[in-house]
């Protein structure tokens, strides 16, 4: 016994048959509550179990998350897949282990200590006993409670965890098939939802005749201002959507939008108090960012049918539990009446459309007893009708002393909300709720707890030694929608944080890195700083104005997960181009290292997108809907050529690392970019229109 | 207008009856029961539905089923049974590109179309071919790499 706490999640769904299941001859069926939502968990999971059980990794599949079967594991979020889930399993199989072990040193009159396996054969003293797990499972109690027990293997041990497999997902995704848009329902009728143009717009009118002229076959369905063309045929329901404004009426009633409640202005953090009697020089400046869009390449969708008062819904949501007793909730259903099943999606980096999405179908198939139905959304509404990135801005104000050190600093955080998943907030949060009914409309919104790593404060508080004062505000007076997109608000927290110490660094006469060493007793991220460093020759203080540069960031995400630092490099002509990027990160153990760094450097790419590029424009408190040719992402003659270090801790613990890069690799972009340009720019995105209103002003 | 089309699909001669105006995409995701060829905008602007006709990368989100009389058409799901895309499915296993696999296939059927022109095509090539499909997980280093590789593969192979 460890003594450690167990993982929540075997608090939740102690049962060891919960999470390992034997029932089919040479396979081992592990569940999970996580889901794959493209970041390849499916894989690493069956790497933690198939090394516990010492088995071929071709024998353990990952079943489908059902919440009439799943452990519920809550959301699929926050990087903490392999933390808990791979915690919960990697225990429950070892306990499967040592419980087959077990009934098979019974069978064999033998001691257990004189046992082993090999990929599911037991073996006595080293030999075949003729056993196999399969032929011992109805043996096992498979009741028993998952314990911290021992017979953990020893990472020296591992020959699955570490390796890095190809994801086997990856194979069917190649050449067509494998996720849910490619399910394909008997009978099914296709659905496009019609969505509000601006939340709680009013449906004003629609005009049947003009409809059933220009798109035979198609016809609407509504529920207050809910409205769904549905027909037999996608391409006809598909071009009635493309144009709907020709039929449907929309407008706008004053005062049927209310702002919800916004929390109380948090502090996230304090340090002792800080001195600015001290300084020598000081800075007061402003960072922002704007709405961000999930922008996944595949549109949300999801299928519902409603037979013999019971409804299943798929979907690619991060949260098939929530969103059961959500999408119950809003149709007035009992909760057992409705299982909620994942089927995998494109890419996802935080709540999306996915949700919204599966009560579209659920309302659908209501409608249509018997039908199964299946809703896409257009690339439209995708980009601009599900919840999006919270616009954030940090205030801070800091100085230095004459021995150069920091001996002030305040930051001040205002943003939009990061937490409005279904059910957060007791609300359902999804956007044909408040369609249907306005009494769906949130009245009051929080913010995550630090707990759970905060929201608008998530890595607010800087890894740096000196004191700090930090306040969060969520401002809520915007109707845009907004809820979690990959590191909340550490994207823009590490940009302002980072960027203010390089300006700092200037006002100290100092290198950006001696700067942050001077103030970081953490040896982990002193080490990822001091390799990035090295592995991109950074030379010290360099010349500025001459339009290349690299720049300098660091970050430990949620200030208790992995630690990320990053090197820039930029040029800067018109538009500044981002050639090339050094990442050290040290994220514990590496269950799949060419998983852990293509989530690494996927992420990497995807903030240089979001920091250089992206967005929402919005106008009048709305925002009208838009294609890819208005909101422009990082392409392939775009993206920089990456360099990534992992660096190993011996017996360390995994961490998750898929948002680990986005607010150091911000930063560093923009203390690039200001070193090249001779200016600071700190409204993202570092655009041309940016740049030149900095360079004005400067 | 309902018409009658007769085109080859990955080597297979295919007749059937559609309204001319169908986008092939949805012909092939709902008639055929081919799924590659995914749907991600509509408007010829993200490269998930890509497909090859005669030799030219299509976007099947746009072009009429009527347009096909006659046509070769390939999907990724024609790949395996190709050398060229044998050797594009086998390097991007090997480089583990991709992260979600939306955009894969029709990043797939880009990078086929180029080396079936350009068997030996330089970085700089490769990344022209594919500057029109999107990728939102990142997975663009990868994936390049994953091209140069089947480039090196098929020179080695080649006589």
């Amino acid at each position: 016994m460890t003594g450690r706490p167990l993982p929540k999640s075997l608090d939740d769904t102690p049962a060891l048959g919960r999470w390992i299941s034997l029932a089919e001859p040479g396979r081992v069926i592990i569940a999970s509550g996580k889901v794959e939502l493209g970041q390849g968990i499916t894989t690493a999971l069956a790497q933690i179990a198939a090394e516990a059980l010492e088995l071929r990794l071709a024998r353990v599949t990952l079943a489908e998350v059902d919440t009439d079967r799943a452990p519920n594991e809550g959301f699929t979020a926050g990087s903490q897949s392999v933390e808990v889930s791979g915690a919960a399993l990697r225990l429950a199989a070892a306990q499967a282990r040592a419980a087959l072990i077990a009934v098979a040193a019974v069978r064999l009159g033998a001691d257990a200590a004189r046992l082993g396996c090999d990929d599911g054969a037991v073996l006595l003293d080293g030999a075949p006993s003729g056993l196999d797990f399969w032929g011992l499972a109805a043996d096992v109690d498979w009741g028993q409670p998952v314990a911290d027990a021992a017979g953990l293997r020893p990472a020296s041990a591992y020959r699955v965890v570490g390796q890095s497999v190809p994801r086997a997902d990856l194979v069917q995704k190649r050449i067509g098939g494998g996720f849910i848009h490619d399910i394909d329902l008997p009978g099914m009728a296709h659905v496009r939802v019609v969505r509000q143009p601006f939340r709680m717009a009013r449906l004003e009118r629609v005009d049947s005749d003009r409809l059933a002229r220009r798109h035979p076959g198609v016809r609407a369905l509504g529920k207050a201002d809910f409205l769904a063309l549905v027909s037999d045929d996608e391409y006809a329901v598909h071009a009635a959507h493309a144009e709907a404004d020709r039929f449907v009426r929309w407008q706008e009633v004053p005062g049927r939008w209310q702002p919800a409640k916004a929390p109380e202005g948090m502090v996230a953090a304090i340090g002792a108090e800080p001195a600015p009697a001290t300084c020598t020089s000081t800075i007061a400046v402003r960072y922002a960012r704007a709405h961000i869009a999930h922008a996944s390449i595949g549109p949300s969708c999801a299928l519902a049918q409603y037979e013999a008062g019971r409804l299943t819904v798929w979907t690619h949501s991060q949260g098939v539990f929530a969103l059961r007793a959500q999408i119950a909730r809003c149709l007035g259903l009992d909760v057992a009446a409705v299982r909620v099943v994942h089927a995998h999606g494109a890419g996802c980096y935080g709540h999306n459309g996915a949700d919204d999405a599966a009560l579209d179908a659920a309302i659908v198939a209501c409608a249509l007893p018997g039908r199964p139905v299946r809703v896409l959304w257009s690339r439209e509404d995708e980009l601009s009708r599900g919840p999006l990135g919270a616009a954030m801005s940090a205030e801070i104000s800091a100085g230095v002393d004459a021995a150069g050190r920091v001996a002030a600093w305040a930051m001040h955080v205002t943003s939009a909300p990061h937490a409005q998943r279904p059910g957060m907030g007791g609300y359902a949060n999804l956007s044909s709720a408040e369609a249907m009914d306005g009494a769906h409309l949130p009245r009051e919104v929080a913010d995550l707890p630090e707990a759970a790593g905060g929201g608008a404060s998530r890595n607010a508080r800087a890894i740096y030694d000196f004191a700090q004062e930090v306040r969060v505000a969520i401002d809520t007076r915007s109707r845009i929608r907004t809820s979690s997109l990959r590191s909340l608000g550490a994207h823009l927290n590490v940009f302002a944080i980072e960027s203010a110490m390089d300006e700092l660094a200037e006002l100290a006469g100092a290198d950006p890195l001696d700067f942050r060493l001077r103030h970081l007793s953490d040896p982990r991220c002193r080490r990822v700083l001091a390799e990035a460093a090295e592995m991109s020759g950074w030379a010290g203080a360099q010349a500025t104005g001459e339009g290349v540069a690299k720049g300098l960031a660091v970050a430990r995400y949620k200030g208790k997960g992995a630690w990320l630092a990053a090197v820039a490099e930029v040029t800067v002509e018109a538009d500044v181009r981002l050639q090339r990027l050094w990442l050290a990160v040290d994220a514990g153990l590496l269950i799949n290292p060419e998983g852990a760094r293509s989530q690494i450097e996927g992420g990497a790419i995807q903030a240089a997108s979001w920091s250089l590029k992206e967005a929402v424009s919005v106008e009048n408190d709305r925002i009208a809907a838009f294609g890819w040719g208005s909101y422009p992402i990082l392409r392939f003659s775009e993206v920089p050529e990456i360099e990534t270090r992992f660096i190993e801790s011996p017996g360390a613990a995994p961490l998750g690392a898929g948002e680990a890069a986005q607010g150091p690799v911000a930063a560093a972009i923009g203390n690039a970019v200001a070193r090249a340009l001779g200016a600071r720019v700190r409204d993202l995105p570092l655009t041309r229109a940016q740049i030149l209103r900095a360079v004005a002003g400067g | 207008m309902t018409a009658s089309v007769c085109f080859h699909l990955n080597g297979l001669a295919v007749s059937l009856d559609a309204d001319g105006d169908t986008p092939l995409l949805f012909v092939l995701r709902n008639r055929l029961g081919l799924k590659a060829a995914r749907f991600g905008c509509g408007n010829e602007e993200c490269g998930a539905c890509l497909v090859e006709i005669d030799r030219r990368a299509r976007f099947a989100c746009t072009t009429p089923i009527a347009a096909l009389a006659g046509a070769q058409v390939t999907t990724a799901e024609g790949l395996p049974d190709h050398p060229i895309g044998a050797a594009l499915l086998a390097a991007f296993a090997q480089e583990h590109a991709g992260q979600c696999g939306y955009c894969l296939s029709g990043i797939l059927m880009a990078a086929f179309v180029l080396l079936r022109a350009n068997p030996t095509p330089d970085r700089a090539s490769i990344i022209a071919a594919l500057d029109g499909n999107l990728c939102r997980c990142g997975a663009h280093g990868g994936i390049l790499r994953a091209v140069e590789r089947a480039v090196a593969s098929l020179a080695e192979a080649a006589p």
